[in-house]
């Protein structure tokens, strides 16, 4: 065994807290809103609540190695929870909250919990409905009493925090020898993936792992002690646990815990953060509610409102990252606009305080995060994984571009293989997946590389574009690459298209099938005179296809210009007579395109795109909500598109 | 206190052949019934059977002409209003009776309006007693609003509020003067079956946490043999039925007058 460092390092979590309550104590580490007012904590206080957790855990005879079950929204005494089992050398496992009881099952026997913290009423009920199917579970705390006075075999927290006090006083030392015994390279926390493909995995990462990808974030981002962070993703998420807990615990900063979910809104403009991340379908209702209320405002606001927003998109997001070449008369206007327009809109967004949001998750589109950037807000993107502690690239400030994902984290190697998929390596990944040996070879290989199952592409100026999932991938018959996920996104952010299928493995071209958005293309048609009878009817309007195949080109033109996907422009597209449908099962229930059932239910369309074909009778069978099933039969036009880099085909049709 | 919220206590009201005429129309006919602590008390019959006329008769809106009502041990002719609220009776209405442009907050506070003693002057010049009053009654308000969940349409108008929400601040505002008696008018009528599941689980909340006794009225059946304890049953202003659930499920005179009988 080798001596302890003469100084402490500051390579556990439990540690650091130790050392901010040292070195800050009378710094904010957590806010709560309880019964309307934000309630502090200062990082002495926490160090104290966290001391007579984890005393008061012990004493009920956790121990090293152990699993702690956390489930709940995200609380403050959840998140001493976490702590308090490093501490003690255990594992904590934040579970999804919103988890039926039935999946809870799975998780709980998979990491063998025999100690659970739940927040209330509602996860306790979960945890016990578990409990004759989890041979191990034996202790069960809650936070909050509300409809739990009648339980039985149920322990408050406050209960085990005051065991807790009165087992620190029995065993002087005890708590300390414990956070000694711990080790940078021991699990600190067992994040589970969701589960989409197969049974959830158990990730286990390490304190240095965590750290390294705290360390990394808060210099890449500059975030300080002084910087505050609304905590309310799910905790189980591995973005929560690295920007709420592991960021926070090694910067110091300050964690806010929301009333409850519906508050998020108005608790985020009353505390300001200055670090934020949402997924993008929160910008974009964030956006909606916006556009919906200027819809309402008085004619002047509408045209102050107008006139800046087109302002701020001809050069807000240029002024942001500081480039050249910008008009004095507009750097002018921009300014102005700040004060009437760009400034009140971020207060009411709660942005005001934004240094750094970044999003990711999905695809974003480009007018939404042109947006944000255009009014002042430094929106980014990350890309990462659980697997890799969150992120392996992010977006420099100045160097924010749409379609890519950032440079290389501080640490991390990125390499693409030869298939394509993108592969890394670096000090934040995963130590393996919880007992199965099995899926962690099969994901990192034997040079330490993380096979991350998405494909990618690396540009000449070093920053990362995610194309696809790797085992979506395809090659045309000449060769290039087919990424039809990529292709797809790109024709949805088009507000006329809701669904698109696009097609090409092992073809000479591409062609795609399109669901045109029946509210946006019906609006369009109503104010061009336009008359319809119904989805059908108006998906086969001459004008509906000129409107498309615009879309369609601006497309191919944004292909182009990328050497490798050049060859992918959309050559020709049909618009479908009806719309993709879960009920048909063209749909997951999650709204992904079943590429492979959509086409062999429509072979004859394909065969029809490929066979140059310009009309095809088409019959389907649909399932209507009802549960009847009737059928819709339509002549569908086939239509061509113009490439970029070569002369656009005549028109067939 | 632990279970004994949900086991019924000893009698608290008690009314005894309570007869209410309006003119030559009788609304209520010699009824009498009782209410035991910490119990639910649901009240069902037709349209027009005199089911809010009889918590009327309770809070002291309407004065019967005949008989008596004993609460807390103590007999009287009629309740007034004011005397039942001091004595620990709130109650919501059918149709919700807030202010519309006050924000939910303030319409709750409405409800800690009698616990407070700070006089007009001391209120209009926000000092001395007024100032420590209202922070102490906001602090109560606040757990309401945290037990009912609505706090994210704290700082929100009233009138702004769908209706099954603004069902939920009437509750609150009742709930905020920390009643012994809840009387609820049809607190589910006009909602959709999960905001009936959302209101059946505060009721029962307030049943179990705070020990309160409720005497409710319902139309939806299925909801009133769920939360209830004790049914009474009233057709034309005479009570034809009164038990458990299952035994007023069970009664024939209650089936003729929900289903009909043949003449």
């Amino acid at each position: 065994m080798s001596a302890p460092p003469a100084s402490p390092a500051l390579d556990t979590f439990p540690r650091l807290l130790l050392h901010h309550a040292a070195v800050r104590p009378d710094h904010p580490a957590l806010r709560e809103k309880d019964l309307g007012i934000w309630q502090t904590w200062t990082w002495r206080q926490v160090a104290g609540e966290v001391r007579a957790l984890a005393c008061g855990l012990a004493a009920q005879g956790f121990e090293r190695g152990m699993h702690l079950a956390i489930i709940g929204d995200n609380r403050p005494r959840l998140y001493w929870s976490m702590v308090a089992a490093q501490a003690l050398g255990g594992i904590p496992v934040p579970m999804y909250q919103d988890a039926v009881a039935a999946e809870f099952v799975f998780v709980l026997n998979d990491a063998e919990i025999a100690y659970a913290i739940a927040e209330d009423q509602e996860q306790v009920d979960k945890v016990l409905e578990s409990m004759s199917e989890v041979a191990t579970l034996a202790h069960i705390y809650y936070d909050d009493p509300r409809g739990l006075r009648n339980y039985e075999g149920v322990t408050s927290f406050e209960r085990l925090q005051e065991i807790g006090r009165e087992f620190d006083a029995a065993h002087p030392g005890f708590y300390e020898a414990q956070i000694a015994k711990g080790h940078a390279e021991d699990v600190s926390v067992m994040l589970y993936t969701s589960g989409t493909t197969g049974k959830p995995k158990g990730v286990c990462q390490t304190h240095r792992a965590f750290i390294a990808s705290a360390r990394g974030g808060c210099a890449f981002d500059r975030l300080t002690a002084d910087d505050r962070m609304l905590s309310y993703l799910p905790m189980a998420w591995v973005g929560d646990h690295l920007f709420s807990y592991a960021q926070a615990m090694y910067a110091g900063l300050t964690i806010n815990c929301p009333e409850s979910g519906d508050t998020v809104m108005t608790d985020m403009r009353e505390i300001g953060p200055t670090f934020y991340f949402a997924p993008p379908r929160v910008f974009e209702n964030l956006l909606t509610q916006v556009m919906i209320r200027m819809e309402d405002a008085s004619a002047p606001k509408r045209w102050l409102f107008r006139t800046f927003m087109a302002v701020a998109k001809r050069c807000g997001a240029e002024i942001m990252d500081g480039k050249g070449g910008i008009p004095l008369g507009d750097r002018l206007l921009y300014r102005l606009g700040s004060v009437l327009i760009y400034g009140p809109l971020r207060n009411v967004l709660g942005m005001s305080r934004i240094r750094v949001a970044y999003t990711a998750g999905a695809a974003i589109g480009p007018d939404l995060f042109r947006f944000y950037r255009s009014i002042g807000i430094n929106l980014k993107q990350l890309y990462g994984s659980t697997e890799t502690c969150a992120y392996v690239c992010l977006q420099p400030d100045g160097g924010v571009r749409l379609d890519t994902v950032g440079i290389a984290a501080p640490g991390v190697e990125i390499r693409i293989s030869d298939n394509g998929e993108v592969m890394v390596r670096g000090p934040m990944l995963m130590k393996e997946y919880f007992k199965r040996p099995d899926a962690t070879a099969e994901t990192i290989d034997a040079g330490g590389f993380l096979h991350t199952g998405d494909a990618g592409l690396i540009d000449s100026d070093g920053h990362l574009k995610i194309i696809d999932r790797a085992k979506d991938v395809g090659k045309l018959s000449g060769g290039a690459i087919f990424a039809p996920n990529y292709i797809e996104n790109k024709l949805k952010f088009f507000p006329h298209i809701k669904e698109a299928v696009a097609f090409g493995d092992k073809r000479d071209h591409v062609c795609a099938f399109v669901n045109i958005d029946i509210g946006s293309v019906g609006n369009w048609a109503e104010r061009r005179g336009i008359a319809y009878s119904g989805y059908t009817d108006l998906a086969q309007k001459p004008e509906v296809y000129d409107l498309i195949r615009q879309c369609v080109e601006e497309v191919n033109a944004d292909l182009a210009r990328d050497p490798v996907l050049a060859a992918s422009q959309v050559h020709r597209f049909l618009i479908l007579h009806k719309e993709l449908d879960p009920d048909d099962d063209e749909l997951t229930r999650t709204r992904k395109v079943r590429r492979g059932f959509v086409a062999e239910k429509y072979g004859v369309l394909i065969d029809a795109l490929y066979g140059g074909k310009s009309v095809q009778h088409i019959e389907t069978l649909v399932k209507f909500e009802d549960g009847r099933s009737g059928m819709v039969a339509a002549d569908l036009r086939i239509e061509d598109a113009a490439t970029s880099g070569q002369a656009a085909p005549a028109r067939a049709a | 206190m632990t279970s004994a919220a949900r086991t019924a206590g000893e009698t608290i009201l008690e009314l005894e052949g309570i007869s209410l005429a309006f003119g030559g129309v009788k609304a209520l006919t010699d009824i009498s019934f009782d209410v035991r602590e910490h119990e639910v008390r649901a009240i069902i019959g037709p349209n027009g059977a005199g089911k809010s006329s009889m918590l009327n008769v309770i809070n002291g809106v309407y004065r019967p002409q005949q008989g008596t009502i004993k609460f807390r041990g103590r007999v009287r002719r009629d309740m007034n209003t004011h005397d039942a609220a001091v004595q620990g009776i709130a109650r919501t209405f059918q149709n919700i009776a807030l202010f519309k442009s006050m924000s939910v907050l303030d319409n709750i506070m409405t409800g800690r309006n009698l616990k407070m003693k700070a006089n007009f002057l001391e209120q209009a010049l926000w000092v001395g007693r007024a100032r420590r009053e209202e922070y102490a009654q906001r602090e109560k308000v606040e757990a309401v609003i945290d037990f009912l969940e609505i706090q994210h349409i704290r700082k929100t108008p009233v009138g702004r509020l769908p209706y099954g929400l603004q069902k939920r601040v009437e509750l609150a505002r009742a709930l905020a003067a920390e009643p012994e008696l809840l009387l609820l008018d049809e607190p589910m009528a006009g909602m959709n079956v999960e905001e009936k599941q959302d209101m059946c689980r505060f009721i029962l909340d307030v049943n179990e946490q705070y020990g309160t006794t409720i005497v409710l009225i319902e139309h939806d059946m299925g909801v009133v043999m769920d939360i209830s304890d004790r049914v009474v049953v009233l057709d034309y202003g005479k009570k034809i039925g009164d038990g458990t659930p299952e035994e007023v499920r069970t009664n024939q005179s209650v089936i003729d007058a929900y289903l009909g009988v043949a003449h």
